[in-house]
């Protein structure tokens, strides 16, 4: 009899239980790591799928006239981009690196709901090859832009709208099913002792996220679901013709859209808030505040959505309610930059590639928020929307946003989930060259908008000619510089050096009290948190 | 190495000179030419100059601590973290400055949504892809397309230097006078926008959004639509050319006349070649962005003429989809966009051209038998 009891309380018992071999490891796996392990990969094979998009558009804009593409081509170029660049590779990237992380820094032997963990995954495969597939089909792709306003998403939409609409649908049930998983875990599955206000940022920023993610998610559903029917069931939702109102669909999508645009920067807030301390060698300035400035903002961007729509013709007040919201989002934001320079501020800082990811972002991250706010003055907004300005405001929170926030995340956990280190030398020359070819490609983007060029045009005025040739030349730098990454990446997998289990000097945290690599199974046994 | 290094990077730099030297390119928005716009600029530099001061003092000490307290130059961590006071102060002045930039931004706003008392109405409506322009109460009525030859945009053409910002009909307002822009679309979204006014409004099918302008100084202003709309969204720019109250008087004249003058033409019968010579310039300018030149389309969203059984046989059909336009695809009514002598010519000539030789020759009349049926 004690025997049995022995069994189910030896912690050690599934030490045996490895991966199962095969495919079938990855089609059925349950385990959080294998799972985080081929969302990050799906995110950056998206990646370089949008960024091919997004080059064949750079080289159409490298010279006045049409080149290489025709204008209708031109459009289902930028919006799969930004469809794909936002649901296929900043989102998966961010859930992948939670899959990873959460567990093992809680001190949680999995997530909360494996097997729904799984099918969230397994459905984004099937979701983008349905979006991608309108490319070769009668009519071609979407071409309305990855914001699809009605009626130009509706009524005068390609056939293949209704494909699209069945893509977002399948992403937003990935998403939401994610979101729950991440609510669960974390609020679930902490080990004893580790409070809410003990859990490190990058948890926080997560949990903050998935609440984003379930409050949104649905409203994009209804939108789409409305543009459904108004094509395939006679209703009028956004048809004038019918009574409807185009308006509507703006107000609804930005409902979604704005809480969106924090889905994808509030967990590179996280990782950045997890590596400044450790390459500074010192405490986060001021964790409370962080976590009420991330709360703060996760709140706020429920009541700004309308200043993606200051030209609609919304009355003053509306025009001047937005506006002044808009702007309160400077001070939670300024609170978060100005902690994390504190922290900076008499450590002793060393400059890995994490570190060098994390400070560009900071810095470049600010920029884009200064640009955000000179577009959330709203008689200047007349002035800025819709052109490049915008453009080049959004590429500076979304490229060394969010997407330096992942690569800094990757280059910081890469050892641990590996065991290996990556090349250093290798890693700063791949931050380097991303950061002057990024900067390269956006920040003339900013000259463009302010000298009248609209976004979303395939050919210009001569004016522009010289900023667009520019701004190319640093999209190819930026385009080519990622396969590097890929190699780095690669390359340290197979061959880098056997990293220790603490891996930083500077670390704390859960995820460094066990070994590199870190086991199929970890913290079966929860650990205690003083 | 070294002096090869030296010569490539003083070519490239002289490739930016020449550049510089060539290409007129504004880093800047424009100031403009209205009181409104200027106040917008102001703003613009207020704001501007405002984050440049942060930026300057926030990276300061950034970089500061950077270059300072780096471990290899034996920084030592020190331990200090969670201070109420410092919190409290970098919240309250980001507040304090905000609110000092609401000010004189929440004025602008509320002089640019004051649209009363206008000298001058002119509706604008928005189509797949070109500016109408109705002048209320006057009788003028007009279309405004893009006069940039396809050659130029095939690079067949050396560009000219208003290229792509050309327009067949200008719209001509005078100066010092309060023009109301009454704005919508036919189709879907789009956006009028003249920088040089500080003018941007969606037009939007089932609404009429009002803004309005007061040009200081005489000129040729232009903008293009910046609201994604389809194909051609590039493609559809905005010139307007503001005149004394003289010229534009005269230039109100000569308007109504030629709309007379166009009326007077609809009892007059045109011979094939007529016909086709006049249907022809009609199909370039409103037909060709989808049907294409040599009338074969881009099907499917685009069907091809050349050889369509609507253009050889049926007639009735043919006067239908140019009348009435095709509901739920991006064919559009002419009907009330074209006279009825130009939609016979263009309907002649779709009868007659690319070896359909129908020879059939439709008068304005057979139009406005069409229509009153």
């Amino acid at each position: 009899m004690s025997a049995v009891i022995d069994n189910h309380t030896n912690g050690d018992d599934h030490e045996h239980h490895g991966p199962a071999k095969g495919i079938a490891r990855w089609l059925f796996t349950t385990n959080h790591k294998d799972i985080g392990s081929m969302y990050l990969w799906f995110s950056f094979a998206m990646f370089l799928l949008g960024g091919c998009m997004a080059l064949t558009i750079r080289a159409e804009l490298f010279q006045p006239g049409l080149q290489l593409i025709e204008p209708e081509f031109f459009n289902q170029m930028t919006t799969l981009h930004g469809l794909i660049m936002v649901f296929g590779a900043v989102m998966p990237a961010f859930v992948g690196l939670a899959n990873w992380m959460i567990p093992m820094m809680v001190g949680a032997p999995d997530m909360a709901l494996p097997r729904m963990n799984n099918w969230s995954f397994w459905i984004l495969p099937f979701a983008f090859t349905l979006l991608v597939s309108t490319l070769f089909m009668e009519g071609g792709g979407p071409n309305f832009g990855w914001t699809f306003y009605a009626p130009l998403s509706t009524t005068y939409a390609p056939d293949t709208v209704t494909y699209f609409i069945f893509g977002v649908h399948m992403m937003g049930i990935s998403s939401i099913m994610g979101a729950i998983n991440v609510i669960a875990t974390i609020l679930n599955m902490r080990a004893p002792g580790m409070t809410l206000m003990k859990m490190p940022l990058f948890v926080w920023t997560w949990l903050i996220t998935a609440f984003l993610l379930i409050a949104v998610m649905p409203v994009l559903a209804g939108v789409v679901t409305m543009m459904l029917m108004d094509i395939h069931f006679g209703t009028s939702f956004f048809n004038a013709a019918g009574g409807g109102d185009p308006v509507l669909f703006q107000h609804v999508f930005w409902f979604f859209g704005h809480p969106e645009v924090y889905i994808m920067i509030l967990p590179a807030f996280g990782v950045v808030s997890q590596i400044i301390p450790t390459f500074a060698r010192k405490k986060l300035f001021g964790y409370h505040s962080m976590v009420y400035a991330v709360a703060s903002i996760a709140i706020l961007s429920f009541i700004v959505w309308a200043h993606h729509m200051f030209t609609v013709g919304m009355p003053l007040a509306g025009e001047l309610f937005f506006m002044y919201a808009t702007m309160l989002i400077a001070v939670p934001t300024g609170v978060k930059v100005f902690n994390w320079i504190t922290t900076m501020f008499r450590g002793s800082l060393t400059f890995e590639t994490p570190m060098l990811f994390s400070i560009a972002f900071v810095v470049l991250f600010t920029i884009g928020g200064f640009s955000g706010l000179m577009l959330a003055i709203a008689p200047a907004d007349f002035q800025y929307h819709d052109t490049y300005f915008v453009v080049a405001h959004f590429h500076y929170v979304l490229v060394p946003g969010a997407i330096f926030g992942i690569f800094a995340a990757v280059y910081y956990w890469l050892p641990k989930w590996s065991g290996r280190m990556y090349n250093e030398t290798l890693g700063k020359l791949h931050f380097w060259l991303s950061f002057v070819g990024m900067n390269l490609a956006f920040f003339p983007m900013h000259f463009l908008g302010l000298a009248g060029m609209p976004r979303r045009i395939p050919d210009y005025a001569l004016q522009f000619a010289d900023f667009n040739a520019i701004s190319t030349v640093g999209a190819f730098m930026f385009g080519a510089t990622q396969l590097f990454f890929l190699y780095i990446i690669i390359n340290a997998i197979r061959k880098g050096k056997p990293a220790t289990d603490q891996v930083w000097e500077g670390a704390e945290g859960l995820e460094w009290t066990i070994p590199s690599p870190a086991p199929y199974h970890t913290f079966s046994t929860p650990p205690e948190v003083k | 190495m070294r002096s090869r290094l030296v010569m490539a990077l003083s070519l490239l730099l002289s490739a930016i000179y020449a550049a510089d030297a060539s290409a007129e390119y504004g880093l800047n928005m424009p100031r403009g030419v209205t009181d409104i716009s200027h106040s917008v600029y102001d703003l613009h530099m207020t704001i501007f100059w405002i984050c440049v001061v942060i930026g300057v003092v926030v990276f300061g000490v950034m970089f500061y601590s950077i270059f300072k307290h780096r471990k290899s130059k034996g920084a030592v961590a020190s331990n200090f973290h969670e201070n109420t006071t410092v919190e409290i102060i970098w919240t309250i002045v980001p507040v304090i400055i905000l609110v000092a930039m609401c000010i004189p931004a929440t004025k602008t706003l509320i002089e640019m949504y004051d649209t009363s008392d206008a000298d001058v109405d002119i509706k604008i409506t928005g189509y797949q892809w070109k500016w109408r322009y109705e002048y209320l109460g006057q009788d003028v009525d007009f279309f405004s397309n893009m006069s940039t030859p396809k050659e130029e945009i095939y690079n067949a053409q050396e560009k000219n230097e208003n290229y792509l910002l050309e327009v067949d009909n200008e719209v001509v307002v005078p100066i010092n006078k309060k023009i109301r822009f009454l704005i919508t679309a036919n189709d879907v979204i789009h956006s009028w926008w003249i920088p040089d006014f500080a003018v941007k409004k969606d037009a939007i099918p089932g609404f009429i959004n009002e803004t309005w302008t007061r040009i200081n100084e005489p000129g040729v202003y232009r903008g293009q639509c910046t609201e994604l709309c389809g194909k051609d969204h590039g493609f559809m720019p905005i010139v307007v050319r503001a005149v004394e109250q003289a010229e534009y008087d005269e230039w109100i004249n000569t308007k109504q006349e030629e709309a007379k003058a166009a009326a007077a033409l609809a009892k007059l019968t045109f011979t094939l070649e007529e016909q086709m010579e006049r249907g022809e310039k009609i199909y370039t300018t409103n037909c060709a962005a989808c049907h294409q030149a040599n009338g074969k389309g881009l099907p499917p969203a685009f069907p091809a003429l050349a050889g369509s059984d609507i253009a050889i046989n049926n007639l009735e059909k043919h006067l239908e989809v140019v009348v009435k336009g095709v509901q739920g695809t991006a064919m559009q009514a002419y009907g009330s966009q074209l006279s009825e002598v130009d939609l016979a010519a263009v309907i002649t000539y779709e009868r007659n051209a690319w070896g359909n030789d129908t020879g059939d020759n439709v008068s304005a009349k057979d139009v406005v038998d069409y229509k009153n049926k």
